[in-house]
Formats: C-alpha cells, structure tokens, sequence
C-alpha cells in the first residue's frame, strides 16, 4: 500500500482462497499490520497507538456509562452520584473515562509536537496532518459537550462561555447561538443534543482515524532523519524498514504499558486531581462561580480567546478597519480559532525542503520556545484575565501567531541546514553503534551536501 | 497529630483547574489536618466515621441533607460498617418522601438521607469534593499534588476556623470565618461537648469537626478504599507487563541491532 516495496499476502489453503476472491480482508489486514516501518523511529512514534488505546477506551467506557446515565436537567447530576454509588464498578467506569479524557489530549497534544518537530505534514503528508486537525477539532468538540453531561456548576458554565463565543459572531451570532442551545440559554435542550453528539462525534473520530492511517500508510511513515525510505528495490526497502508486527507493534505495547501505569494511578489514587472541584455542585443557572475555567487541555486556547482584549492596538485596528464589526469579543474567537487554522496550514507555511528538525540548527530553538509558548499560555489559561496575566497570555498568542506566519517561511529560506544522512539504514546503524538513545545529532558516516 | 497552618491569602488569586477553591470560599486559613485516609495507603477509621455519623445526625442533620447517600450504604465494609440491624432502627429516625406515592413515611435502608431542609444550608453529600483546601504555589497544582485536594481539611477548617466576630446583612445574622474568608451565614455548628461519643472520645470541638470531615469524605467517596485497592493491583499488573513487554521487545530487536553494529 505504501508504495514501499514489500511482500503482499499470498492465500495458501482452499478456503483462504475462496475467501480472498470474495472479499480481500486479510490481504488488507496483513498488509496494514505488515507494513514496512522505517528502523529509526524513536519513542515519540508510539503516540499513534496511545491514542487509538484512548479512542477505543472512551468508546468502551463511554457506552457502559451511557446505559445508566440520564440526560435530564432534572436527573443528570444524580444520574452521575448513581453511577458513582450503585452501579457495579461505577466509580471506576467514571473515572476512567474522565481521566481518559485527559490521557487522550495528553497523547495529542505529545503527538502534534512530534510532528512539527520532524516535520510530518510536509509533503507528501498533507492530507495525514489535514485529517489529523479534523480529528483534534472533534475532539475537542466531544470533549467539551462530555464535559456539560455530568450538569455540574463548571459544566452549566462552561457550556455557557462557549456557546457564547458563537454569539460573538457579527449579524448571525445571536441567532446560530439560540439554535445550537435549542434556546435563549443552555438548557434541557442543549443537555439532550449535546449528549447525542457527544455519543455520535467518537465514532466520526474513529472512522478519520482509518482515514489518517490510510494515509500515511499510502505515504510511508516519516522518521526522526525525515529522509524516505529507498523505494527502487525491495532489497533496499528492507534495509531501511522492519514490518510494522512484530517490531513496532511490541515497541508501542511497552510504551503504552509504561505510560498506562501512571495513568492507571492517577485514576486509582488522585482521580479528581485534573478535575475541578465545582463540578460536584449541581448545575445552578442563579449563581455563577466565580471563576469559569475549562478543563487543562483547552486553557491555551483559552488564553489566546481572553488575550486579546479592547485595548490591544490589533483589536483596535482591526475593529477600525471593519468599521466596527469585528470587535475585541469577536476578534477573540477568530483568534482562538486561527490559531488552529494556521496549525493546520502548516504544510504550507514552512518554506524549508528538510523534513527533520533534526537537522534545522535554528528552527530547533524556535520550535522549543513554541513549545514553552504552549505551556506558559495554558498556565495563562488558568488565571483571572486580569493584570499581568493578560499580557503575558498576548505576548503568549503572540509569538504562536509569529511562529506559524512568520518564523516557519522565513527560516526556510535563511536558514543552513546541516547535513543529513543518506538513508535511513545509516542513520539506524550510526545510532545502534553509538548507543541507542542518545538523542544528539549522531555523525552521519556519508554527508550529503546540505541544500 | 501535627497541624500546619497555612495561609493562602496572597495566593487565593491564583488558581489552576486542577482544584481551584471556590465561590464558597478559598481566600481562608485552611489548617492541613492529617487524616487516617490520606496517602495511597491511607483506609477509613471506621470508629471515626461512626463518631462523624454521630456529629452529623445531631448536629449537621438539622439543616443539611445527604440526599445522594442511601442509608443501607452505612452498613458498607470500609464504611462506617454499622450492622444491619441498627441501619435499618438508624433509618426509622428519619422521614422521607415515597417516591410512588409522594407521601411522607418513615425511611428504610433502601432510601436516601433525606435532602437539605434549609433553603441555604447545601446538600453535604459530595461536599468534600466540591471544596478545595489547596491550590498554587502559583497556579501550578503542587500543592494539591502532594498534600491532596484538601475538601475533608476545608470542612474540618471551616467548622473551626470562627473568629467570634458577628455582624448582620439585612436582618440576618452573619459570623466571621477564616476558612470562609468572610461572613459566612451557619452559626459555630460545634462546641466542646456538644455530643457524647459511645466510644468514649473526648468531644472536643477540633476532635467533632476532623470525625464528620472524615465522614463527609466518605459520604462523597463511599468507594475509595475498594478504588485504591484496584488502583494498587492494576499498577502492580500494569509493572509486571511492562517489563516483560521491555523483554519481549529487547529480544525481538536484538538480532537487528546486532546485524546493525556488525554492518
């Protein structure tokens, strides 16, 4: 399927024969699990199978809670306090499925790094990072309408905050928010379709998934050197990957065994830790909390959304300029949603022909200061939009914007980049010989001359 | 027991999600009482749970409810554990509403404790989650991280964090507390001896207010003994898989990594 040289499933016995001329499926399962995977990726390559580990646990978990759950704003909260209590194993369901949640986002975000780091959404992966933000969008989407279900304070809340963003939309905002509440305010209504969706958007997120993984199996894998797998023989091919079953289907599983311990921990001993403590009072639209924060993976978002207030000079120009129509409110969502939108544009905004940032003296310092960005502006998120905050989270949004708009093409073109292997069988050997897991830029033993 | 004091009035504008407290209050003293259930380790003290019953139904129980908790749930292992039987004359005290017939009858162990009576006074059920003692050092959730959230040391501060100070809102009286941060409208709910302790524990007001903190605890976490045990077995298996998938994989690469420093 990769277009990478390598055996193809052949039926041997009478009936996988009959099979095979009827309906090809394990000549398609052979070939998806058999792979050719270049040796050389490194441990941030086990974030795919994390993430389809989280996938099929929320869908698992989710549908069990779904069987005792109610969605009624009458019911919800104690149709919650039911599962926590009388339902066999309830507590636990609950709680794996809340800190799943957070597992999930954990492994997305790790995963999205990996691939602005080595550049894999650069040609010929367009499409695998295209789909790969359509599937991050749904699942904040889903995330976000789980949230509302349990109909605790920080659920009714938070459901209002960000309906509202759509009510800051010029002209129509009023009107799309009444109709994706089902009414003026979050109510009954919105607790019903949001509990629908939150039931259907999983399973659109698993059908991309076989979509992103169609892709880049179409494509072949990038690797930590960015170099492509030599495709002109199949001798060639082998020296360079290892099929995917059994080298890297044990490598993940022992990652994901790893990771699944502190996981399985946090559920077992702190499994409110990640949560918010308003959420075990029951929804009351008379009383607001006093300070509305959405869970950790949406606060750097969040903060670019509250970052840009009425007096930051982009606003004003921006609200000049459109003689009034975009302002700080709505400036604010087209903000937020723009910083995922130049994320996504990626593919075309790096003007660089190296794949790896391996191999990118400078793009490297800038691509750790995106990711200390990242961190500074979900910690921003959880501050009161006020003081020095507020700044910090506009300097914050600022540089995300800087990265993607202004750093990647330039850097493209005044950048040197340094030498890179040949193949990536040199690259495998070069770092078996000098001790598997040192992470520096290992002597290559061919240099090829850099572009 | 040792008591640290701590001072979160500097830090109170400081929150991060994980565990910010909260409208009913947070910028207070919160005293980091140790209880018996804390640590990963820690297990409910059955006899305190029983004396925080106690508190509860002579005390709390005049305002608040605990309509999520069924009575037949006191009679749990890692619960209070009481015996059947006295659930069963414990439950007769209270009167509930039937759910069939919406008439008011006398509980049995399969109904719930009865909801708040006060329109003001909150549900206690899960308040022990609800209610964060710590939080920061600045916004980075450390101090829940290592201390715990600190609901059940909220509530034991609350209860004994009065200052004395009275002052009136409107024709309603107020009283001022530390651990609130400000007025708060429950009068002192405990004084030293206000109950007789079967087991003979000297009521005391920190010594009633820490028992129906560990009570309301568990009224919120009726499970977490049973969740921490299958916390502990899962980690342990979790462990034991890991390293024989480390060793599976180590020996499934090392013909590769050999032909690779051979080559």
């Amino acid at each position: 399927m990769s277009g990478i040289p390598h055996d193809h499933y052949e039926p041997s016995s009478a009936g996988a024969k009959w099979l095979h001329r009827r309906l090809p499926i394990v000549a398609l399962i052979y070939d998806t699990i058999m792979i050719p995977t270049p040796k050389n990726l490194n441990w941030m390559w086990i974030w795919g199978i994390v993430l389809f580990f989280c996938l099929v646990l929320q869908i698992v978990t989710g549908i069990v809670l779904a069987m005792h759950y109610t969605p009624q704003v009458d019911m919800a909260f104690a149709s919650i306090e039911h599962i926590m209590r009388n339902v066999n194993g309830g507590d636990m369901l609950r709680y794996l499925h809340m800190n799943g949640a957070s597992l999930f986002f954990a492994a997305v975000y790790i995963h999205i790094f990996r691939g602005l780091y080595y550049g894999s959404y650069k040609e010929p992966r367009e499409v695998t990072w295209i789909i790969g933000m359509l599937i991050y969008l749904l699942m904040m989407a889903t995330a976000f309408m789980g949230y509302v279900l349990p109909w605790g304070q920080m659920s009714f809340w938070g459901a209002t905050v960000i309906t509202g963003l759509f009510g800051a939309i010029p002209g129509i905002g009023e009107a799309l928010q009444t109709w994706l509440l089902g009414g003026p305010a979050v109510n009954n209504a919105t607790l019903n379709r949001f509990f629908s969706l939150h039931y259907l958007l999983p399973f659109v997120i698993l059908g991309l998934s076989i979509l992103h993984v169609w892709a880049f199996h179409t494509t072949g894998n990038n690797n930590p050197t960015g170099v492509e797998v030599r495709r002109t023989s199949k001798q060639e091919a082998e020296k360079d990957t290892l099929p995917f079953w059994p080298y890297f289907v044990m490598k993940d599983l022992f990652a994901l065994a790893v990771i699944l311990v502190v996981f399985w921990a946090i559920v077992g001993f702190m499994p409110n830790y990640l949560g918010h403590p308003d959420n075990y009072i029951e929804a009351n639209p008379l009383v607001t909390p006093s300070h509305i924060v959405p869970e950790w993976y949406f606060l750097p978002f969040y903060a670019i959304l509250r970052a840009f207030t009425g007096d930051v000079w982009v606003v004003i120009a921006a609200n000049w300029i459109s003689f009034g129509i975009i302002d700080a409110k709505f400036f604010g969502v087209l903000a937020m949603f723009g910083a995922i939108l130049v994320m996504a544009l990626a593919p075309w905004l790096d003007t660089s022909g190296v794949r790896s940032g391996r191999y990118r003296p400078q793009f490297k310092w800038w691509f750790a200061l995106l990711v200390i960005d990242f961190m500074v502006l979900m910690w921003a998120g959880a501050m009161p939009a006020e003081g020095i905050y507020t700044t910090i989270a506009l300097i914050g949004s600022g540089y995300w914007f800087l990265y993607f708009l202004v750093i990647l093409p330039l850097l493209g073109v005044i950048e040197k980049p340094a030498p890179r292997p040949e193949t990536i069988e040199a690259d495998f050997e070069a770092r078996v010989k000098k001790g598997a897991g040192s992470g520096g830029n290992g002597p290559s033993p061919e240099h090829v001359p850099a572009e | 027991m040792t008591i640290r004091t701590h001072s979160f009035s500097a830090l109170a504008a400081l929150s991060l999600s994980a565990g910010a407290a909260l409208a009913a209050g947070g910028d207070g003293a919160v005293t980091d009482y140790e209880f018996s259930f804390e640590g990963p380790f820690g297990t409910f003290d059955r006899m305190q749970l029983q004396r925080g019953l106690q508190v509860y139904t002579e005390v709390c129980s005049a305002c608040h409810g605990l309509q999520y908790v069924p009575f037949r749930t006191l009679s749990d292992e890692g619960g209070p554990a009481l015996p059947e039987d006295q659930v069963r004359a414990y439950a007769a005290g209270f009167r509930v509403e039937d759910p069939e017939t919406g008439e008011m009858r006398e509980a049995g162990p399969n109904d719930h404790f009865p909801p708040s009576g006060l329109e003001n006074a909150p549900d206690l059920s899960l308040m022990a989650k609800a209610r964060a003692g710590f939080e920061g050092p600045y916004g980075l959730g450390l101090n829940q991280l290592f201390r715990g959230m600190g609901g059940p040391e909220y509530i034991a501060s609350l209860l004994t964090h009065y200052t004395g100070e009275q002052t009136t809102q409107g024709g309603t009286p107020y009283y001022e507390n530390e651990t609130f941060g400000g007025p708060i409208a429950m009068a002192p709910p405990l004084s030293d001896g206000q109950v007789e302790y079967a087991d003979g524990t000297e009521a005391t007001q920190e010594q009633m207010a820490l028992d129906v903190a560990a009570f309301l605890m568990w009224t919120a976490e009726p499970h977490m003994m049973e969740r921490r045990a299958a916390g502990f077995t899962g980690v342990i298996f979790l462990i034991v898989l890991a390293a024989l998938l480390y060793l599976t994989n180590k020996r499934i690469w090392a013909p590769v990594k050999k032909r690779a420093k051979e080559g």
